[in-house]
């Protein structure tokens, strides 16, 4: 049982894939209007991603090498298909309101990038309680995402009123909005990764996510890039890498080399 | 005419009013992560184009032709996430063969697109809000052409930010994120148009 409480603990807190491994940005920023649609879409993308854990695990001897991303496709995508009709048979308000982000749960790097990477390798039960501990750090993650945008930007919590709208800052809740408060958060982000730096602590995983670009991406794999890769090289053509195309971007740990120098 | 127009003013209303970065929040992974500098944002940008265009395309002749008479619409997630990722790979192979140069300016983004939720978003969006095949065509269109505008004044904007002296905390994704909000409030500007 060691296993189960570990594995919760790494998706809730140490992998948190909102606050840790910013991944999954998509939905993050587009439901997060009200509290109640971060919890709605976080246990819709947590039962999800349980099962199909759950069943990329158990078939994970069965899926051929080569077909495993179609295939872990076809299961997500099964799983997804099954969670609408029944959200649209019994939460339709729900459904409505989270609309067209329930059937792009599919293409959620959270997923794909669990399944690659865990699910893949390991026994069926590790496997769903990974998906569960994953699932329930993404719907904490939303809620309170969600909880500050309404909070702020319609003077509500939990649609209880709070303060009088009149007072509320109602970008908060329009698009813009959800781009300043995600930017806070990778602020957040960028100085308790320092923090944990200066107590030799290993920050790699640290906003490796969908910000920090496609190279860095911990779902890469699953996307098909490195399959590109080797199938580029094998017919004798150079991988145009993204990263070759690009120079360096000013990132945090130039900012702390920097600083020690002064110091 | 109306029609014309009518279509005219769906380009408008998918490119720019409601714009898939800024308002809906598609593909945003690739908006982050490949918008360092112009040239390769336009690159993105092309390949999107090119994917979205096809894919709205196929995807509409499949759902209208194969899946409605046989009454499979439920199936219209799986169905159209296979034939985008399959759609995506029998480009790449087309376009290596016949079109090397095209190929090496678009092939490195083309793999990368199967997971951008943009392309699975465009089918999705023109079923549940009925469109023909040649108006879903028109929409992702220019949803995509709404792409390449943002990912490219974001790029242009991240060029001249390398100069800048931002707080420590906001340097790098932070201050490229403030920069996208700024970008949809100008953005918002548009939804007096239509």
């Amino acid at each position: 049982m060691n296993t189960v409480s570990e594995r919760l603990y790494n998706g809730i807190v140490k992998e948190n894939p909102t606050f840790v491994l910013t991944l999954g940005m998509c939905p993050t920023l587009a439901v997060t209007t009200s509290a109640v649609n971060g919890v709605g879409m976080g246990l819709t993308t947590t039962a999800v991603l349980a099962l199909s854990n759950l069943f990329i695990s158990l078939l994970r001897k069965i899926i051929p090498d080569k077909v495993r991303i179609p295939a872990f496709i076809v299961i997500v995508a099964s799983f997804v298909t099954m969670v609408q009709l029944l959200l649209e048979a019994y939460l339709p308000s729900l459904n409505s309101a989270l609309g067209i982000y329930i059937p792009l749960i599919v293409v959620n790097c959270i997923i794909l990038g669990r399944a690659e990477s865990y699910a893949y390798h390991n026994p069926p039960v590790a496997s769903l309680f990974d998906g569960l501990g994953m699932g329930f750090g993404f719907t904490i993650a939303l809620t309170i995402l969600g909880m500050v945008r309404e909070l702020l930007g319609s003077g509500k919590f939990w649609g209880m009123q709070v303060f009088p709208s009149e007072y509320a800052v109602t970008i908060f809740v329009l698009a813009p909005g959800a781009f300043f408060v995600l930017a806070a958060l990778t602020a957040i982000q960028n100085v308790m990764k320092k923090k944990l730096a200066a107590k030799g602590r290993d920050v790699s995983k640290i906003g490796s996510g969908c910000a920090s670009g496609c190279a860095g991406c911990p779902s890469a794999a699953g996307c098909g890039l490195d399959q590109k890769k080797a199938f580029d090289q094998e017919a004798g053509m150079q991988f145009i890498s993204l990263d070759e195309t690009e120079e360096p971007m000013v990132t945090d740990l130039d900012w702390e080399a920097e600083e020690d120098e002064h110091e | 005419m109306s029609e014309v127009k009518d279509m005219l003013l769906l380009l408008v209303g998918s490119s720019l009013v409601s714009n898939v970065v800024l308002s809906q929040f598609l593909g945003l992974c690739p908006f982050l992560g490949v918008s360092r500098k112009v040239k390769t944002a336009a690159g993105m940008g092309g390949a999107v184009i090119f994917v979205i265009t096809l894919a709205s395309a196929v995807a509409g002749l499949i759902y209208n032709y194969v899946l409605v008479p046989l009454d499979l619409t439920y199936l219209q997630t799986i169905v159209f996430i296979l034939v985008i990722a399959a759609l995506v790979q029998f480009v790449e192979m087309f376009l290596r063969k016949v079109m090397p140069p095209l190929y090496q300016a678009l092939g490195v983004y083309l793999p990368l697109i199967t997971t951008n939720c943009a392309v699975l978003g465009v089918a999705v969006t023109n079923v549940q809000k009925n469109y023909g095949i040649l108006t879903g065509i028109v929409n992702g269109i220019g949803t995509a052409v709404g792409f390449t505008v943002a990912i490219v004044i974001l790029a242009g904007l991240r060029e001249r930010m390398e100069f800048h002296d931002i707080p420590e905390p906001f340097r790098g994704t932070p201050m490229v994120l403030v920069t996208a909000g700024l970008m949809a409030i100008a953005f918002w500007g548009f939804s007096g148009l239509l």
